[in-house]
C-alpha cells in the first residue's frame, strides 16, 4: 500500500515537470473547456464552435460593447486572442507586441512583450507584417515573430523561457503564422513563397526549444519525411525521389512550398495536417513538371514528423492557388458510411472531403460557382488523371507560353477563401465559410532569382465575376454532399475567420469593419456593429463569471488591404468605371483594435 | 554684388521649380516626349518619359514597366502606383520625385521606422526583376502621376523593340 502510494506520488511528480505527454492532456483537456479558448483555431480539430449557448438567435441582436483595447500597431490584425483562465492573450502584427489582460479588471494589462526585432524585415512579408497568433501550453505562451524567432514566454510574467530562430529573413524566410503544441512538440511553418524559399514544418521540444525534427516540402525523401513504400497519395506508394522528379534541375531548392497555415491533429490516429503554399515562381514557364510537393496536404506523425499520406491539390500551379488553408477534422456519414473526414476549401475554390485516416478522395465540389479555371476534379479511380483538376487551356498561364495575357480567370490569386478559417458546426453539421469572390487576369513572364528579392513573375489584375458588383459570399457548405446550403453576399471579400456556437448564431467580421450575427440554419443576418477598422481577425467566445463574452480584432491590412484597399480595377475599363467599384477606403482606416461584446444587464 | 546675383539666380530657380510644378506636376518636369530611340522616348531634359497615340496605345516601355510594377512593386505600393495601407502611392510621389531620386531609391532602399509608422524599403539594386527594369518602371509610374494611363493594364501597346530584348537577355543573364 505504501509502496502504491509512493509510485502514485512519483508519477504525479513526474506529470507535472518531466514527462512530455502532460502538456498535450492539458490542452486537450482544456480545449473542451468552452469557457475558454485556448487554441486560435478553437480546438485540434480546427472547428472554432463554441458550446456556448447564452447567446441564441434570439437575443444576440441586442449584443453591446463590453470594453475594447487599442494594440497601437497599425497594420493588418489577423488571428484573435486567446482566453486561459482569467487572462487573454491579445497579439499584433509587427513588432509583435503580446499582451496579457486581466478578465477580472476589463482588460488590464498584467505584462506585455514586445521583441526587438530588424525592420528590414518588413518588406520581405509578402503581404502586410500580419501575425496569426501565439499558441498556449504547459504554462507558456508561444510567439512565432515576424523574424522567425519562435520564441516560448512564462504565461504568468510574459519573460523569456527559451527562444530559437526558425528562418532566414535574409532568404525572405519570414514568420507569420501561428505555432500550435502538439503532445511535447510545438509545430511552427516559415513563410515566404513568392521569396523563393524552401518551405517546412519544424517541430521543437516543449520544453527546450531543441529541434526534434524538420520535413521540407520539396527535395529528396529523407529531407521531406518521406517513405517511398509506406508513403501514399490516394492509395499508391508515392515511390523514390517523388518531388525531384517533378523539377527542372535545382528548381526546388528555391520553389517555395511554404507552411503559413493552421495545423490540425486527430490524436486517436496521431496525424497531423496541413497544406503547403505555392511556388516560386508564380511563372508556369519557367517551372516545368508537378512540382511535388507544393500545394499539398500533408498527413504526418507529430512524433516523428513521417508522412503517412500526401494528396497534391494543385499540381503545377499556374495561379497562385496557394494550399496552405485549414484542414477541420468532422466525422460524417458520407453514402451511408461513417467516416473520419478532412474537410479542405482550397484556394482553387474546390471544397475537398477527404477520408483523413487514408487521404482517400471523397468528395469535390466548387464552392464558388464563379470557378472556371477547371471543369471539376476527376473521381474517377480508374482514371489516368484520377484526383487531379480538369484544366481549362483557356484559363491556364502556362499553355500559350509566356508575355501572353490569360484572361478572366476565376478565382483571383486570393483563392475562393484564403487563411481566413471556416467553423463547422456538429449540431448543424455546417461549415461556414468565408470567401471571395473575385476573378483575375495573370500575365506571365520571365524572372530571375535573388536571395531575399520578391521572385514572382507574373502580373495579375483582379476584379468581380463578370456583371457583378460584389467580391465576397459569406456560405454554409455541406461537405457531405459538396453543395451550398446559403449564401449571404458581401461588397468585399469576407476576411475573417467564422465562429459557429450552440446558440445557434454564427459571427463573422467584413472588411469594412462590421461584426456580424447570422441565423447558423438560414444565414438571416441577426445583428452587426460596425468595429473601428476592417476586420480580417478570427472571432472567437468565452465565458467569464457566468457571462458569455465574444471578441474580434479590428485592424485592415494583409493582402486584403493591398488589393482592395486601393479599389479592385477591369484592365478594359476606364478611369470612369473604376468607381464603381467603391475603395475600401471610403468605409475604413487602419488601427488595431481588440472589441468585445457581450449581452447588457 | 556677386553674392546678390547668386541670390537671385536662386530665386529665379525655386520659382522656375515650383512653376514646373504647378504645370507639370512631375519631378522631372514637362513629360513631353522630345526623341525617340530603340522605342524608348525622352523627355526635352534627356529623362526616360512615356509616349501615348491617340488611340490610347502605350509605348513598350510603359506597358513593360505595368508589367514589371504590378509584379515586384505591387505587394507594397498597391495596384497601378494607388499606394498601400503601409507604402506610398507612388502616383503621387513622382509628381515631385524626380528621375535620379527615383533610381537612388529604388536602387538604394529608404527606411523610415518611428513609432507611428514603420516604412522599410529594400535595396533593389541586386534584384535584376527590377534592376534591369528602372526605366520601364519609371515611365509607367510617370505615366500614372501625369494621369496619362489610368489603372489596370494598358488596352493597346506597341511591339517588344529589338532593342529592349537585347537589353533584357544581357541584364538578365543566361535563363
Amino acid at each position: 500500500m505504501q509502496k502504491l502510494f509512493l509510485t502514485a506520488s512519483l508519477f504525479a511528480l513526474l506529470g507535472s515537470t518531466v514527462v512530455p505527454a502532460s502538456a498535450n492532456e492539458e490542452l486537450q483537456k482544456l480545449q473542451k473547456d468552452p469557457n475558454q479558448w485556448v487554441m486560435q483555431t478553437g480546438d485540434y480539430s480546427n472547428h472554432r464552435f463554441s458550446k456556448l449557448k447564452q447567446i441564441t438567435t434570439d437575443n444576440v441582436g441586442k449584443l453591446e460593447v463590453a470594453w475594447t483595447f487599442s494594440t497601437g500597431v497599425l497594420r493588418g490584425h489577423e488571428g484573435g486572442p486567446l482566453i486561459v483562465g482569467d487572462v487573454m492573450y491579445v497579439h499584433g502584427p509587427f513588432p509583435n507586441p503580446v499582451f496579457a489582460l486581466d478578465l477580472n479588471h476589463q482588460g488590464k494589462i498584467l505584462w506585455k512583450y514586445e521583441p526587438k526585432q530588424d525592420p528590414s524585415v518588413i518588406p520581405v512579408m509578402c503581404c502586410d507584417t500580419v501575425n496569426r497568433g501565439v499558441a498556449y501550453a504547459d504554462g507558456k505562451i508561444f510567439l512565432n515573430q515576424a523574424d522567425t524567432t519562435l520564441v516560448a514566454l512564462d504565461a504568468k510574467t510574459g519573460k523569456v523561457v527559451w527562444s530559437v530562430k526558425n528562418g532566414d529573413p535574409n532568404k525572405g524566410e519570414t514568420g507569420t503564422s501561428a505555432p500550435v503544441v502538439v503532445k511535447d512538440k510545438v509545430l511552427v511553418g516559415v513563410s515566404g513563397a513568392e521569396f523563393g524559399v524552401r518551405g517546412r514544418l519544424t517541430a521543437y521540444d516543449l520544453e527546450t526549444g531543441k529541434r526534434a525534427w524538420i520535413a521540407y516540402s520539396t527535395g529528396p525523401d529523407s529531407d521531406m519525411l518521406v517513405d517511398p513504400e509506406k508513403t501514399t497519395e490516394l492509395g499508391k506508394p508515392i515511390g523514390a525521389d517523388s518531388s525531384l522528379r517533378t523539377w527542372e534541375g535545382d528548381q526546388w531548392k528555391i520553389g517555395g512550398g511554404s507552411t503559413w497555415g493552421w495545423y490540425s491533429y486527430d490524436p486517436q490516429l496521431n496525424l497531423i495536417y496541413y497544406g503547403t503554399a505555392n511556388l516560386s515562381t508564380w511563372n508556369p514557364v519557367q517551372r516545368p513538371g508537378d512540382n511535388k510537393w507544393s500545394m499539398t496536404i500533408f498527413a504526418r506523425n507529430p512524433d516523428t514528423g513521417m508522412a503517412k499520406w500526401v494528396y497534391q491539390i494543385t499540381p503545377h500551379d499556374q495561379w497562385d492557388y496557394d494550399g496552405i488553408n485549414e484542414m477541420i477534422l468532422a466525422d460524417q456519414n458520407i453514402g451511408g458510411k461513417d467516416r473520419k473526414t478532412l474537410v479542405h476549401f482550397d484556394r482553387n475554390g474546390f471544397g475537398y472531403t477527404l477520408d483523413r485516416d487514408t487521404g482517400e478522395l471523397l468528395v469535390a465540389q466548387k464552392y464558388d460557382p464563379a470557378v472556371n479555371w477547371a471543369s471539376k476534379i476527376d473521381m474517377d479511380k480508374d482514371s489516368k488523371t484520377y484526383g487531379r483538376p480538369l484544366v481549362d487551356e483557356k484559363y491556364a498561364p502556362g499553355s500559350k507560353g509566356e508575355d501572353v495575357n490569360y484572361t478572366g480567370i476565376c478565382p483571383a490569386a486570393l483563392g475562393s477563401k484564403d487563411e481566413q478559417p471556416a467553423s463547422y458546426s456538429p449540431e448543424t453539421g455546417l461549415f461556414y465559410v468565408p470567401t471571395n469572390h473575385v476573378c483575375m487576369d495573370y500575365e506571365p513572364f520571365r524572372v530571375s532569382y535573388t536571395a531575399g528579392q520578391p521572385y514572382v513573375g507574373a502580373t495579375l489584375s483582379m476584379f468581380p465575376p463578370k456583371g457583378e458588383t460584389d467580391m465576397g459570399n459569406f456560405i454554409a457548405w455541406d461537405a457531405k454532399t459538396g453543395k451550398i446550403v446559403w449564401s449571404d453576399p458581401e461588397r468585399f471579400s469576407v476576411w475573417s475567420g467564422a465562429l459557429s456556437t450552440a446558440g445557434g448564431v454564427v459571427f463573422y467580421g467584413t472588411l469594412e469593419g462590421y461584426l456580424k450575427a447570422v441565423d447558423a440554419k438560414t444565414g438571416k443576418e441577426l445583428y452587426s456593429f460596425k468595429t473601428p477598422s476592417g476586420i480580417i481577425g478570427n472571432v472567437t467566445t468565452f465565458e467569464h463569471k457566468g457571462k458569455q463574452y465574444v471578441a474580434v480584432l479590428s485592424g485592415v491590412g494583409g493582402w486584403a488591404g493591398i488589393g482592395l484597399a486601393a479599389g479592385l480595377t477591369k484592365p478594359t475599363e476606364g478611369l470612369g468605371a473604376v468607381g464603381g467599384y467603391a475603395a475600401l477606403s471610403n468605409y475604413t482606416s487602419l488601427g488595431g483594435t481588440l472589441t468585445v461584446f457581450m449581452l447588457p444587464g | 554684388m556677386l553674392k546678390h546675383k547668386a541670390i537671385s539666380v536662386g530665386v529665379a530657380f525655386l520659382v522656375c521649380s515650383l512653376l514646373y510644378r504647378n504645370v507639370w506636376a512631375d519631378g522631372s518636369g514637362d513629360p513631353a516626349a522630345a526623341k525617340e530611340a530603340n522605342g524608348e522616348y525622352y523627355d526635352k531634359a534627356g529623362n526616360p518619359t512615356y509616349k501615348v497615340k491617340p488611340d490610347g496605345s502605350v509605348d513598350w516601355y510603359t506597358f513593360s514597366g505595368y508589367l514589371r510594377y504590378n509584379s515586384n512593386c505591387i505587394v507594397c505600393h498597391g495596384p497601378d502606383g494607388s499606394g498601400s495601407t503601409y507604402a506610398p502611392a507612388l502616383k503621387n510621389s513622382l509628381k515631385t520625385l524626380d528621375y535620379g531620386h527615383f533610381l537612388a531609391t529604388v536602387a538604394q532602399g529608404r527606411v523610415n521606422v518611428s513609432a507611428s509608422t514603420d516604412y522599410v524599403m529594400p535595396s533593389f539594386g541586386k534584384n535584376k526583376n527590377v534592376a534591369c527594369f528602372m526605366d520601364d518602371i519609371y515611365v509607367y509610374l510617370r505615366a500614372r502621376a501625369n494621369g496619362a494611363v489610368g489603372r489596370g493594364r494598358p488596352a493597346k501597346h506597341d511591339p517588344k523593340p529589338p532593342a529592349w530584348t537585347k537589353a533584357e537577355d544581357s541584364c538578365m543573364g543566361p535563363e
